[in-house]
């Protein structure tokens, strides 16, 4: 039995509501990638090189990219061939272990929650480009956090684009949460500094901070990102404790270089993944974790507030890759 | 490393297959699977990538390689004629002589929506001195109508604001009855974004087209977004009349791949493209900068383009055969020279040639120079003498350096340029043997 089938029964017996949710929001991700998969395996009597090829496909299809695709399927085509194996329904299940083990190597286990320091406000730095979901993201990990019981401020870092502050602002006040904001086009960075100010004065737990989106090869930008960072630090030392980069669902391979750019500027410490309810498979973050070794933390499943959870590896590639299976 | 552009990936291969005559599967194969990694990291769907690399390969096939260029750079160019071809040679643009011209923008969620209706909205009061009204129809995403009114301020064009309590439905009708009784040229009715399997929200759209029948419903696609972005086009499409895309965030460094796919699957036209924050970062879709862009090439197809218009080709077929046949006298260094001067200055060609050693300004205007003088000191020889060279002796020297205001000295240069020529091409083609012309710049300084 494959490390991934084990995981699997694992994950049936678990039949949380967790799990629940998990497979209904990636629901239409699932269902093409893994009757996808299942239909390639009934197709095919036998292993032939045409079947790679179709799985590499469907690799690629999710935005896995080319390279890691390769990889994958020319580790899987390895083992069967070790183990002389021919059932195109097995060699399925050795991919998502590859797939599975792909990921976990590349990197120590991650905790996803954020680590919350003994002393003093733990500062959460949310980044990325732009119409990815980074306000959303915030409001829906302020929720979470506030939910925990945990004091929770909120930083309008974005004050570039129009509208940006009142969008935090009305989310500050449905979640009943204080926020600092600054004047349109004030610098970022002194916005930052009032909220660490306030951080310490008001004895928060957690501190969101917001930035405008920003395209990653824009150089005065990111520019502008280290400096809110560094002064970030000054106030608060070793904050910000966590950065979060959020990647679009929909995002291609350009999400390899987005995490390169983010993760040179700001040291990027986890991923959160946006809009997996849609019928993107978010392939990019295998990517991701492979290229530059950073871990997913949180995926977003919808619209609502209660719509984030924790990642779960197991989840995520069951759901992606054999969820729509009978058992 | 990925990302590499597709040239930097050719580089390796064209220098395997240099002097090779005709483009065959068997040089073609590494440089096609190339092609197909390139583009799939362009974002170009997988679909279209199967069919367009079958395309190139049919078309290539047994191509013949012009005089001076590799075989990859040949195929090169075929793989961005084609893809301009799959991307559309026409420019279009919104058709604004309706009136009120009403535009309906819809996509995803974080496509750019409410930010390229402001754009739209200043281009067509900004150049075209269109009177313009924006709706703010995104009556779901917090603030989403603040940004819309702040942009309406900052460009000086009214906007729409019902709240967001009513229907975006009435609001986008609302919209089209004031700009009809108060005489707007154009409205841009913004609405919120959502996913394509949303039937209620997608439903919703409908109705707004229904209603208020708009003479163009414009689809924003994300220059970031990868293999899913064909199965968003198509749905909106089914559910929608499109009547074009705009392709926002080409600012970035993404290759926006996923234009080409959704073009080549669904016809839609790109008509705009976003490429930066500020409200004039809006161009017009130009579909061959972007065959470039998804290649990560632009130098090697201009290169190739001029070759192929400026040279003759069979003048320089003619050398070639002369050559091949052992013969070569002072007309064919003559026509060689001529060849080059269509091309265009020294420097500027070699700047186009990847890989090629930089050469300083200086250095290029002396080599023209000196190619200048060279042709005039063969032009003033007798057709006998520029056939038989062998024939000038000192006497025909000094008649030769009057006749174009030079000396022995330059005159005996040429001779021994020719003679190099001659001893090079001789050695070049017992070295190749397959009747390539011969090119390199040295022999002509």
């Amino acid at each position: 039995m494959g490390l991934f089938s084990f995981i699997k029964e694992k994950i049936l017996k678990k039949n949380t509501k967790t799990k629940d949710k998990y497979v209904a929001g990636l629901d239409k991700s699932r269902k093409n990638f893994s009757s996808k998969l299942n239909l390639l395996s009934k197709r095919y009597q036998k292993v032939t090189d045409e079947y790679f090829e179709e799985l590499e496909e469907i690799l690629i299809e999710a935005d896995v990219g080319v390279n890691l695709a390769l990889d994958i399927v020319e580790a899987t085509r390895q083992e069967i061939r070790q183990k002389g194996i021919y059932e195109p329904k097995e060699i399925n299940e050795i991919l998502v272990d590859k797939m599975f083990v792909s990921y976990a190597q590349q990197g120590e286990n991650i905790v996803n929650e954020i680590t919350f320091k003994e002393e003093g406000p733990t500062v959460l730095l949310v980044v990325g480009v732009n119409g990815v979901g980074k306000t959303t993201t915030i409001a829906k990990l302020t929720k979470r956090y506030l939910d925990q019981g945990k004091k929770v401020l909120l930083v309008a870092g974005d004050t570039f684009r129009a509208g940006a502050t009142e969008q935090l602002s009305v989310w500050a006040s449905r979640l009943g949460c204080d926020i600092v904001v600054g004047k349109e086009n004030q610098d970022p960075a002194s916005v930052a500094y009032d909220g660490m100010v306030k951080a310490k004065q008001g004895h928060y737990d957690l501190v969101i901070c917001d930035t405008a989106g920003r395209l990653q090869n824009k150089l005065n930008l990111m520019n502008e990102l280290s400096k809110m960072k560094r002064v970030i630090s000054k106030e608060i030392p070793d904050a910000p404790h966590e950065t979060f980069l959020i990647i679009d669902a929909t995002t291609g391979q350009n999400g390899v270089l987005q995490a390169k750019a983010f993760k040179e500027c700001t040291n990027v410490t986890g991923v959160v993944i946006t809009k997996m309810d849609g019928t993107s498979k978010g392939g990019i973050i295998l990517a991701i974790r492979d290229e530059l070794g950073i871990p997913v933390r949180f995926i977003g499943l919808g619209e609502k507030m209660e719509d984030l959870e924790e990642f779960d590896l197991d989840q995520y590639l069951y759901g992606l890759c054999l969820g729509g299976e009978e058992e | 490393m990925a990302f590499e552009s597709l040239s930097d990936r050719f580089q390796a291969i064209i220098k395997k297959v240099r002097g090779q005559s005709r483009l065959t599967e068997a040089n073609m194969e590494e440089m096609l699977k190339e092609i197909r990694v390139a583009l799939l990291e362009a974002d170009v769907n997988f679909r279209v990538v199967k069919e367009f690399v079958n395309q190139v390969k049919q078309k290539a096939l047994g191509q013949e390689v012009l005089t001076k260029v590799s075989p990859g750079q040949m195929l090169v160019k075929i793989v961005h004629d084609e893809l301009e071809e799959l991307l559309g040679a026409d420019q279009s643009e919104v058709n604004l002589s309706h009136r009120p011209t009403i535009i309906m923008m819809c996509g995803l969620q974080g496509t750019g929506k409410t930010t390229t209706s402001g754009k739209l909205a200043k281009l067509f009061k900004n150049k075209l001195h269109k009177k313009v009204l924006l709706v703010a129809g995104d009556v779901y995403r917090p603030a989403a109508i603040d940004q819309l009114c702040t942009i309406g301020k900052q460009i000086d064009v009214d906007v729409l604001n019902m709240g967001d309590k009513v229907s975006p439905v009435e609001i986008a009708k609302k919209g089209k009855e004031k700009a009809i009784m108060e005489g707007y040229d154009v409205v841009i009715i913004d609405t919120a974004g959502r996913l394509q399997i949303d039937e209620t929200l997608m439903d919703e759209l409908v109705n707004i087209q229904n209603d208020v029948k708009p003479h163009e419903v414009l689809l924003l696609v994300d220059a970031m977004s990868g293999q899913d972005a064909v199965n968003v086009a198509r749905a909106f499409n089914e559910k929608l009349t499109l009547t074009g895309m705009v392709m926002s965030k080409l600012d970035g460094d993404a290759r926006g791949g996923s234009a080409l796919s959704i073009k080549h699957l669904t016809g839609i036209p790109i008509k705009y493209a976003g490429v930066g924050e500020k409200l004039d970062d809006l161009e017009i879709f130009h579909p061959d900068r972007m065959a470039d862009r998804i290649l990560g090439m632009g130098d090697v197809v201009s290169l190739v383009e001029k070759v192929q218009s400026e040279i003759d080709e069979k003048q320089a077929r003619k050398t070639t055969n002369r050559f091949m046949s052992g013969k070569f006298d002072l007309n064919d260094m003559l026509d060689t020279l001529q060849q080059f001067n269509k091309l265009g200055s020294m420097g500027g060609l070699l700047k186009l040639i990847p890989g090629m050693p930089k050469i300083s300004e200086e250095d290029s205007e002396k080599a023209e120079k000196q190619m200048k003088k060279t042709k005039a000191i063969i032009y003033s020889m007798t057709p006998e003498e520029r056939a038989h060279p062998e024939i000038i002796k000192n006497s025909r020297k000094v008649r030769i350096a009057k006749g174009c205001g030079m000396n022995n000295y330059e005159v005996n240069r040429v001779l021994d340029q020719y003679e190099k020529m001659k001893k090079a091409m001789k050695e070049m083609k017992s070295r190749m043997g397959n009747g390539r012309f011969p090119g390199g710049m040295g022999m002509f300084r």
